[in-house]
């Protein structure tokens, strides 16, 4: 008998809300609204209410994906890594720092966010960067 | 009261007569659902008080049918308020839990909780602990029944109008239970706005609970939008109570009229 809940916290957005993750037997099965969050309070909204939908999604990628004649190709990150780096480089000498954006996302860390914006203004050189939330 | 509490679960789980306790947890600084398996483990049982007392209830019925669907073999402990031994008995004769199959620890509600709650019958009939805190008549109802037919669809409208579609009411529900739900059915319900359909999206759900709700209120806990669900549910149980003589739960092996074909 294997039941257990994990208090975790909702990446759709930025607001933090804090939830429990209901896993039976290894499987997360269901989402709880925590009532002692100071954030939500045991509230969610219904895309904190339907996370563990997707965690477990068999559509999720899970390997960085190139379009090679057409078709989105799995490959490795350094393929992934090695032609985004090389295309940004390109660009940018031809067009322009600001010729390139970046769209960061609320499923990631503020770390993360921060490492995004940095890479951007300091190693592209642009102020272009905007984030999932505002679309 | 807790510790008598804690003692009669060690008990059940030591002597096996419970393969696992479902109750609450104060883990980290938070109130959580836990399934106890180890005895050992009650020390750390809270009975969902935080700031308030009952400030951090969870549907733990809901979680019992989820559990005992998947362990049909085992017999499992929860703990209960007067509000979830009502939905245990709405449940078993739902055919959602079988009795032979839960052991109900029963603990009566302070009056503070009772009081807020405006709960008729805040406590189980049978108890693991003395005290019993007295029921409260519904003023909250009888204030907005007051106001005149105008001011009363214009005070719901206004409520309705906050909606923000999470379904939080019915997913953290413990007594719904359909597999499809009518607030899903797109000839029912028009998909794609926020709000959603007024007055028509709260009714369908009002309609579904009048013969089923418990008077629980997490419905009302987990509204984003602060929208009065408690008050609208309680409206529709006193219509079935006044019209039929029956509320849910209530009576442990009444049917629910709604149910029955008859002249």
């Amino acid at each position: 008998m294997d039941y257990k809940t994990v208090l975790t916290t909702c990446t759709y957005c930025g607001c933090g809300c804090n939830m429990y993750l209901e896993v039976m037997d290894g499987r997360i099965t269901g989402t709880i609204p925590c009532k002692t969050s100071p954030i939500n309070e045991g509230k969610l909204c219904i895309k904190g209410w339907n996370v563990h939908e997707f965690v477990q999604s068999p559509k999720r990628l899970t390997r960085p994906m190139l379009r090679k004649n057409g078709d989105l190709t799995e490959v490795t990150w350094d393929e992934a890594l090695d032609f985004t780096a090389s295309r940004i480089k390109s660009i940018k000498e031809k067009h322009g720092n600001d010729s390139i954006a970046f769209l960061t996302s609320a499923k990631v860390t503020n770390e993360e966010n921060f490492l995004l914006q940095k890479f951007a203004r300091a190693a592209v050189g642009t102020n272009n960067i905007d984030h999932c939330a505002r679309l | 009261m807790i510790e008598e509490i804690k003692k009669q679960v060690r008990e059940l789980l030591t002597s096996g007569t419970i393969k696992g306790f479902l109750g609450l947890r104060e883990i980290d600084g938070h109130i959580a659902p836990y399934l106890f398996c180890d005895a050992e483990d009650m020390d750390s049982m809270n009975l969902g008080d935080y700031k308030k007392p009952g400030d951090a209830r969870y549907p733990l019925n809901r979680i019992l049918i989820h559990l005992l669907s998947h362990y049909p073999d085992e017999i499992l402990g929860v703990l209960v308020r007067g509000c979830d031994q009502r939905g245990l008995n709405g449940l078993y004769s739902l055919n959602q839990l079988d009795p032979e199959k839960v052991i109900p620890v029963g603990i009566p509600c302070p009056p503070e909780l009772a009081e807020a709650c405006e709960c008729s019958r805040p406590y189980p009939e049978n108890r693991a602990v003395d005290g019993q805190a007295e029921g409260y008549s519904n003023q909250t109802l009888a204030r907005i029944a007051g106001l005149d037919i105008g001011k009363r669809f214009e005070y719901w409208m206004n409520e309705f109008a906050r909606c923000i579609k999470c379904y939080g009411c019915r997913d953290i529900c413990p007594m719904c239970i359909c597999r499809e739900c009518s607030l899903e059915c797109g000839d029912l319900v028009g998909k794609g706005d926020i709000p959603p359909e007024n007055p028509i999206f709260h009714l369908i759900r009002a309609v579904h609970m009048a013969d089923r709700c418990v008077d629980c209120g997490l419905c009302a806990e987990a509204c984003p939008a602060d929208i009065p669900l408690r008050t609208l549910y309680k409206k529709v149980a006193d219509i079935v109570k006044k019209e039929f003589d029956f509320q849910a739960g209530y009576q442990p092996d009444a049917k629910s009229p709604l149910n029955v074909l008859d002249q």
